[in-house]
């Protein structure tokens, strides 16, 4: 129990101070890395809540594909940072006040569902012992919810098409090969026999 | 404290939300720290929902949670795509003065 507690709060604690740490940076290539730091640790958050499935899911999807995007997006945009660090101290101390109240607001909702309502004095989920997190995910996924997982594919297949479709551009003056043009070469468009007397070049 | 409730994980999860609104904020005219701080607010909603699953002993929420990070992977490629080409438009990112299409 203690060495849960333990690991708990020292994921909490990374989460909460990476999580800062992304929206603070100066420099983005800190920040993507954050934020990186931040999947890792609510993946680890999530192994302790026994869903180790959605954890390896986090690392994979979101650190290894959206995470990765960003810094690719970050180190091919050719901006200079500094100047977005202005506008900073003017909306500080209001957003503070409106961050602290979302926070007291969110935090006493909490603890008034985790005591009075459907969940109140559950422990976590035990796992049980012959089944795993990913078949319990699986027995339900491709049965009851189909239609959804039919549908989030369907998503992310429009979300492909969207971001080729954006920024898929065709230089006008780069030489490319037409393979079928090239397969489709005859003799009599390949080759020519030409009769050169001795000293003379190809004429054109 | 040393016994982990719902309240904790679900404190977590507020505190990561605060945060992803804060950054939202106060980073205007940072395009790229905008669309972190959506990945974080997202992450905090995931976190929430495999919470209540665990202690609700209903696989139901990891469910829900899979398709949330499926929606936000799909949303970060489109909007970062979108970032790409503004950038490309016009050289920059600063997007306080995106007011082309105001008419």
């Amino acid at each position: 129990m203690v060495l849960q507690a333990i690991a708990f709060y020292l994921l909490a604690l990374t989460t909460v101070g990476a999580a800062l740490a992304v929206i603070t940076a100066r420099n983005p290539v800190h920040s993507v890395l954050f934020l990186i730091t931040t999947f890792f640790s609510a993946a680890g958050l999530f192994v302790l809540l026994g869903a180790e499935f959605l954890a390896m899911l986090l690392v994979v999807v979101y650190v290894g594909a959206v995470a990765v995007l960003f810094l690719f997006v970050v180190m091919m945009l050719d901006v200079d940072f500094a100047q977005f660090r202005v506008g900073v101290a003017r909306y500080l101390p209001f957003g503070g006040v409106v961050a602290a109240i979302l926070l007291a607001e969110m935090v006493m909702v909490s603890a008034a569902v985790a005591d009075k309502g459907a969940a109140a004095g559950h422990t976590v989920m035990a796992a049980a012992p012959d089944v795993t997190n990913a078949e319990t995910i699986g027995r339900v996924l491709y049965t009851d919810y189909i239609y959804l997982f039919q549908a989030a594919g369907l998503v992310l297949l429009i979300a492909m098409i969207g971001a080729i479709v954006l920024t898929l551009h065709h230089r006008p003056n780069v030489r490319r090969q037409s393979v079928s043009r090239q397969v489709a070469r005859t003799r009599v468009t390949g080759m020519a026999v030409v009769q050169i007397k001795s000293g003379e070049g190809v004429p054109e | 404290m040393t016994s982990i409730g719902l309240t904790h994980y679900l404190a977590v999860a507020a505190i990561l939300f605060t945060i992803g609104v804060f950054g939202i904020f106060v980073n205007r005219k940072n395009v790229i720290v905008i669309l972190m701080s959506i990945e974080m607010i997202l992450l905090a909603v995931n976190i929430n929902l495999v919470a209540f699953s665990a202690y609700l002993h209903d696989v139901t929420g990891q469910i829900y949670a899979m398709f949330v990070l499926t929606v936000a992977a799909a949303e970060a490629a489109v909007g970062l795509a979108i970032l790409v080409t503004f950038f490309r438009n016009r050289g920059d990112i600063a997007v306080d003065d995106a007011s082309m299409m105001k008419g």
